[in-house]
């Protein structure tokens, strides 16, 4: 996949920004994963140039934490929370039910690229066990009856 | 040297107080198994969990990995003790080992490393138990696309060495670990082919790999197939091999030159002539040297850099392809050598080089490219080199054919126009040997006269990059020489910068030369106890010694004076650097190179 | 904000806010004071909309002079939120939505008359309770990590200084030498409250004795426990507090530079941190010659990417430096060589934030709560099947009946407790005969669990106990950084031998096999999170032999939770034929069988039959039927 070449010059940019900080590898990437939404292997490349790391230890980087993506989000990024208290009151139940509707696995992207499902630790919001958001917004005690509804209020705005 | 004291089984040792727990157990006579420790802590992640020891105080015992514990935090006064065979941690050894085994690939009859294979030692070592453990394996890779390297990650244990290896010896890092957890795997960038990323098939990384996880792309099939075929196939063998090659056969570290045992080797496997490289090294320093001149004569470009080493000019191909007008253009030894025998050795004994297959046996993956490069095929379009196998390839061979190595009587290469070669070929095998056989020839060119002490110690020893100041009968020619790409480059950005003061450098990709090269057999410490713990801080120079060695018996030391090349000049290529040397010795280079191109 | 330069500028300052502050809780001048919450749970339930639609109300009433409004950090009690708070009444709101504000804001601020339909019920005594303080959940907490929670607006450097904030920073900088500072931390017993519980007087005395150019403090905020979110609310409610803490660190052991390390799934409370950050910077409290002292401290923010090992220390200072969180050997521990190789103490924001109230109110004071071996107070989350979810502060030495029953509330629908995990999945569970046990960390340890970071999920009858810890062995491999072999590869048969066990392919053997494993990941692991793996594992086992013995033996799971040995029945005796279930069945493994209906006979409608082959016992069927006609077996 090329790049668009104002893409590798903004994250020259990022690189260069932060130039004065200590180890600012993880600070780099996280800033173009939350302007992208991924870091491909070609961006890593020009991060790899721009501060003289190999590049197959920014893959290894890069890799080893799940925020970073090497692939693009669906529009709407699905994050059911398995923390131990959602889990407790069936938020496997929740994701299972997301899998099966729209015919993913968990951390995959329809064929659409409208969502994305993913099972989050913990979203700190115990008290809305079992919690889920999509793009940031937190439902709260989903149960797998509410999924249908879920879908189709995100389905509802592409039409 | 501060010392503590360090009780080990019951008993208290007085030893360096800077040592771990692993060192000091060694040096008072305990060998705890190792498998991701690597020359002495340079690689220790602490990951492998073979080396673990119970540490003991009055509140408990406590497993530790050795190879990183610091005595100094246990002396035996403040009532520490160190247990290598309690239960606890002779069961926590078998039972890494064990795990490790039940993730790893279980064709150990076939697999490469059989005979060398470290995580076998331990097992045997730690008593494990086969398929204690079952369960699914990570997912695997099988790379064998690059030229030199074949990457196997069914048997890769994780330990890191490989990863540090390429960082130390190279600087480049085109390993890396990826993913995370049970999925982790050792890989370049985004788990490519070596074939896909700058790698510069040195094989640093197969010499320290403890497992088949990593190994050279062999190339003996094709050898049989053509002596199958009938074709008459001749082999040359370079100068590093005879260093190490006794190795694979008991022999202990600069126990024995093996030159005379090898080329009877080389006979029994029925190679029609037996050629020494060392008669193309020689051609190469006439090359060289002239070519040298002739840049200092007519204001060329300088300095001149060697290009012997063909995983120094992958590297400057990716990354300093800017300095390709430095680079000498002379072949490297061998490919001269192939394309001498295809042409002058062919035409003189009146045979089709199409029917000759020239093998060369090389201490060195990265060659196994080079002989693949179209610019090497001057004769006919057919390549110099048909193929190249590493010595360790090579030692597979006599095995395979039953050959007794350490029966053989010594022979001599076959002296047949190619024959002859002097104490300056030798040398090209350990850092600085090239340079020091130019000098004494560029001497000889400058001032018509040898150079009396004919050596030049300062270019000899095995700091990554050493330079001198030759005088050459009151003219001053700064040169320098490096080894490992890791350092080396710091001259290469200096040319860069047009402040190199230098007219010549050597530059070796491996370091310390092609001694340590990454076809050469394995230094394994955990494996030949009897060598010695600081093993891998002198074999270098012991192999090193067997080829100087060599240079200081011969009588003839200069490589204008191997009657044999006067004779080919003479005969055949005129003079050096005339237009049909350039035709047949000399190449090109790419800038920019994609990695490596598709077959 | 001025720029508070001296200590008697200081002074000045915290003077005027205090008075401020108390002044609007007070409700001086007859103005009254609504605090929002602002944390997490509640934002997440809408309270910025609360708060918008409140100040519209203030506004359009013409209100703005009598009534000030702000957010707040997170009140605890999450499960009831979100809430709004009136002072000086102290009246609490909770559970309160957009639509509601209208009613607060004219029967309440207009009418003077409360909500009575917003206050919290007592489940117990169905009485309304109007201020916090009298809330059960509440009257046995003391806020010492959370002070300023809920109180203090935490985007308001004025607030903090009106509320205790940097009086400790004040008496450390200008009275106290930093061996003093150490003595007393040392003193007051205090211990980390991020998992292993190390004093960190001591910690801080072994970075005190190295000599070195430069040293570190690092705040841990990568709370990665499942179920645990203290930390967040902490940085939520009041970052002041932390990073005072952290400055008092800096000063005692010498160093000039703080990293905080925060999860990337904390937004709000990296936002408010960053803040809090800025504005001191502003003010001139962080940065060269702090006060004129000529101690100088800077902070710095590092976020985390997802990866639970970095809550491990060394993990996480790989990470700071651009690294795979892949923890380090100790020794060296960090207070030795640490961050870059300096002398690094890595706090956790629980204790950090405890720091200030040490140094205010003395060791003595703090070590006045708490048991003999863990002083002073302890925050836990409690979650799962609880009534009163939320994060409470208790003093050490607590028992777990207190926290569940009369903090907690109790176990929601009459259901029986369980367990309650506490540690995360470092921990282990307790069962019904711990809950008299004073919790302190060397009774969890005791008790075969660990304190942890304070996460504490309570499970009732419902849940499976060999369920709950497949889970948490599923997390544990999934979050196992893959460096040392016994975590990375032992960990991963430690769970395909539990997945035996749930699916019902489990032997005795397998259970022997698995304690057998379990036992070698602990003793051989690098790091803490290898060394605790297989916790919950053998926790469980000891607890509850009985339901892994019907697992591997009845092929059972007591609980009906564990999909491969359970089955959805549809009960004849019950069964309209309604066919809901059928319709709704997301592989129409339902259907009409050849039975006529006997509950009430009508004429076509057959008892419906699920076909156990196909069921993939999503509980769809179940969930949809309106007459309790199918049930688990």
């Amino acid at each position: 996949m090329a790049i668009r070449p104002e893409v590798v010059a903004d994250v020259k940019s990022i690189c260069a920004s932060v130039k004065n900080e200590p180890s600012p590898l993880m600070i780099v990437l996280s800033t173009v994963q939350k302007k992208y939404g991924y870091i491909p292997l070609e961006l890593q490349e020009v991060i790899s140039a721009e501060m003289g790391i190999p590049v197959a230890e920014i893959y290894g980087v890069v890799t080893f934490y799940s925020f970073f993506s090497l692939e693009p989000k669906g529009k709407y990024v699905v994050g059911i929370c398995l923390g131990t208290a959602c889990y407790v009151k069936n938020s496997q139940a929740v994701i299972d039910k997301f899998q099966t509707l729209l015919g993913v696995k968990e951390g995959e992207t329809t064929p659409d690229g409208l969502f994305t499902v993913e099972a989050v630790r913990c979203m700190g919001a115990c008290a809305l066990a079992p919690a889920m958001s999509v793009n940031g917004k937190v439902y709260s005690k989903v149960t797998p009856n509410d999924v249908d509804k879920i879908i189709a209020e995100y389905k509802s705005l592409e039409a | 040297m501060e010392k503590i004291n360090v009780k080990i089984e019951g008993r208290v040792y007085s030893v360096d107080k800077n040592m771990t727990v692993l060192e000091a157990a060694r040096s008072v006579g305990f060998n705890i198994p190792t498998l991701c420790y690597w020359n002495h802590g340079k690689n220790s992640l602490a990951s492998c969990r073979v080396c673990l020891v119970e540490i003991r105080t009055a509140r408990g015992g406590r497993l530790f990995a050795s190879c990183v514990y610091p005595v100094a935090d246990i002396p035996a006064e403040k009532g520490f003790e160190v247990l290598i065979s309690s239960p606890m941690a002779t069961a926590a050894r078998k039972a890494s080992v064990e795990l490790l085994l039940s993730n790893h690939s279980k064709d150990c009859q076939t697999c490469v490393k059989n005979g060398q294979c470290e995580l076998l030692e331990v097992a045997k070592v730690t008593g494990a138990e086969d398929n204690r453990f079952l369960g699914e394996k990570t997912p695997t890779t099988y790379d064998d696309v690059a030229p030199g390297i074949i990457r196997d990650t069914s048997k890769c244990i994780l330990c890191g060495r490989c990863i540090e290896r390429c960082k130390e010896a190279q600087g480049i890092g085109i390993l890396g670990f990826e993913r995370r957890g049970f999925k982790t795997i050792v890989a370049p960038a985004a788990n490519r082919s070596f074939a896909k990323v700058p790698c510069l098939q040195c094989g640093q990384c197969i010499n320290v790999c403890p497992t088949g996880a990593l190994s050279e792309k062999r190339e003996i099939t094709k050898v049989d197939a053509a002596m199958a075929a009938g074709k008459k196939v001749i082999v040359q063998v370079a100068p590093a091999v005879r260093a190490a090659l006794a190795e694979e056969f008991g022999y202990k570290i600069g126990e024995l030159n093996a030159t005379g045992k090898m080329v009877a080797a080389l006979h029994r496997l029925g190679f029609y002539r037996v050629f020494d490289v060392n008669f193309g090294a020689d051609l190469t320093i006439m090359e060289e040297a002239t070519e040298l001149l002739h840049r200092i004569k007519n204001k060329g470009v300088l300095p001149q850099i060697t290009s012997c080493s063909p995983g120094w000019i992958n590297y400057m191909e990716y990354f300093y392809s800017d300095l390709i007008p430095n680079v000498s253009t002379c072949k490297s030894p061998h490919e001269m050598q192939g394309a001498i025998t295809k042409s002058y050795f062919a035409k003189k004994h009146d045979l089709d080089p199409k029917d000759l297959f020239v093998v060369s046996v090389m201490p060195c993956t990265a060659k196994k490219y080079e002989a693949k490069r179209p610019q090497n095929a001057a004769v006919e379009h057919l390549p110099d080199v048909d193929a190249v196998i590493t010595t360790r390839e090579l030692a597979a061979m006599i095995k395979r054919a039953g050959i007794l190595f350490r029966e053989l009587p010594e022979e001599e290469f076959d002296d047949d126009l190619l024959g002859e070669y002097t104490g300056a070929g030798v040398i090209f095998g350990v850092t600085g040997g090239v340079m020091e056989a130019a000098l004494r020839t560029a001497y000889h060119a400058l001032t018509g006269k040898e150079y009396g002490p004919i050596e030049f110690h300062e270019v000899r020893g095995f700091k990554s990059v050493r330079d001198a100041e030759i005088d050459i009968d009151g003219t001053k020619v700064k040169v320098a020489v490096a080894s490992g790409m890791a350092e080396a480059h710091v001259l290469l950005d200096e040319i860069r910068a047009g402040k190199s003061p230098y007219a010549f450098i050597e530059i070796m990709c491996c370091p310390g030369g092609c001694i340590n090269g990454g076809g050469q057999p394995f230094v394994k410490p955990s494996l030949k106890p009897e060598e010695g713990a600081d093993i891998l801080e002198t074999y270098r120079q012991k192999r090193a010694d067997i080829l100087y060695g060599i240079d200081e018996r011969k009588t003839i030391r200069q490589s204008h004076n191997n009657p044999d090349i006067k004779r080919l000049y003479e005969d055949f290529l005129g003079e050096p650097c005339s237009e049909l040397s350039e035709e047949l010795l000399h190449t090109s280079y790419v800038s920019d190179r994609p990695c490596f191109p598709e077959d | 904000m001025e720029r508070i330069t001296s200590k008697e500028v200081l002074s000045t300052c915290i003077d005027k806010y205090t008075k401020e502050f108390e002044g609007k809780i007070k409700g001086e001048g007859g103005k009254r004071a609504i605090v929002v919450c602002g944390g997490t749970g509640c934002l997440a339930n809408d309270s910025a909309a609360i708060q918008e639609e409140l100040e519209k109300l203030i506004k359009e009433h013409g209100l703005q002079d009598k009534v000030t409004i702000n957010h707040v950090g997170c009140f605890g009690f999450c499960s009831q939120g979100p809430f709004v708070k009136i002072f000086p009444e102290d009246t609490l709101y909770r559970g309160v939505t957009v639509k509601d504000c209208k009613q607060i804001v004219e029967d309440d601020l207009l009418g003077g008359k409360i909500c009575e339909n917003l206050l919290y019920v007592d489940p117990t005594t169905h009485e309304k309770v109007v201020r916090q303080d009298d809330i059960n959940f509440y009257k046995k907490q003391v806020r010492v990590a959370l002070h300023g929670c809920s109180l203090i607006n935490p985007d308001l450097l004025e607030e903090s200084l009106g509320l205790d904030g940097f009086k400790a920073l004040k008496k450390v900088l200008t009275e106290m030498t930093p061996q003093q500072v150490i003595d007393e931390v040392i003193a007051s017993g205090l211990r980390g409250r991020g998992g292993g519980g190390f004093p960190t007087g001591r910690k801080w005395q072994f970075a005190a004795n190295v000599q070195a150019d430069q040293k570190y403090v690092v705040c841990n905020g990568d709370e990665g426990d499942p179920g645990a979110f203290m930390d967040r609310s902490i940085l939520e409610g009041n970052p002041f507090q932390v990073i005072e803490g952290m400055m008092i660190a800096g000063y005692a052991y010498g160093a000039s530079e703080g990293y905080f390390y925060v999860r990337a799934e904390y937004p709000i409370a990296v936002e408010r941190l960053q803040h809090a950050i800025k504005d001191m910077e502003e003010a001139g409290l962080l940065g060269d010659n702090i006060l004129g002292t000529g101690f100088s401290f800077r902070a710095h923010l590092r976020l985390g990417a997802g990866a639970f090992v970095c809550g491990e220390e060394t993990a996480l200072l790989n990470s700071i430096e651009g690294k795979r969180g892949m923890p380090r050997p100790r020794p060296p521990f960090p207070a030795i060589k640490g961050l870059w190789g300096k002398p690094t103490c890595v706090n956790n924001v629980e204790t950090l934030a405890t720091v200030p109230y040490i140094l205010r109110v003395g060791a003595a004071e703090f070590a006045k709560m708490g048991t003999e071996g863990s002083k002073g107070t302890k925050v836990f989350a409690l979650g799962g099947k609880i009534n009163n979810v939320g994060l409470v502060e208790v003093p050490m030495g607590t028992t777990l009946r207190t926290l569940i029953y009369e903090i907690g509330g109790g176990i929601p629908g009459g259901k029986a407790f369980k367990a309650i995990q506490t540690g995360g999945p470092s921990g282990g569970c307790l069962t019904e005969k711990d809950l008299d046990t004073p919790i302190d960390y060397d009774t969890l340890v005791a008790r075969g669990s660990m304190m942890g970071s304070g996460g504490a999920i309570v499970m009732d009858e419902d849940n499976c106990m060999v369920d709950v810890a497949h889970f948490y062995m599923d997390f544990i491999c999934s979050e196992s950084c893959g460096k040392c072999s016994p975590c990375r590869i032992g960990t991963k048969r430690l769970y395909e031998m539990l997945t035996d066990v749930v699916e019902g392919r489990g032997t005795e053997k397998t259970l022997s096999d698995m304690k057998e494993l379990a036992n070698v990941i602990k003793a051989g692991s690098l790091c803490a999170l290898g060394q605790t793996a297989a916790n919950p594992i053998l926790s469980t086992m000891n607890s509850f032999p009985e339901e892994y013995a019907a697992h591997v033996n009845e092929k059972k799971c007591p609980a009906h939770v564990c999909k491969g040995l359970m089955q959805y029945l549809i009960d004849p005796a019950k069964c309209m034929g309604c066919t809901l279930c059928a319709r709704n069945c997301p592989v129409s493994c339902i259907a009409a069988g050849t039975e006529p209906v006997t509950v009430r006979p009508l004429p076509n409608k057959f008892v419906h039959v699920i076909d156990q082959s196909k069921c993939i016992k999503c509980g769809t069927c179940m969930s949809n039927c309106h007459f309790g006609a199918i049930h688990k077996d």
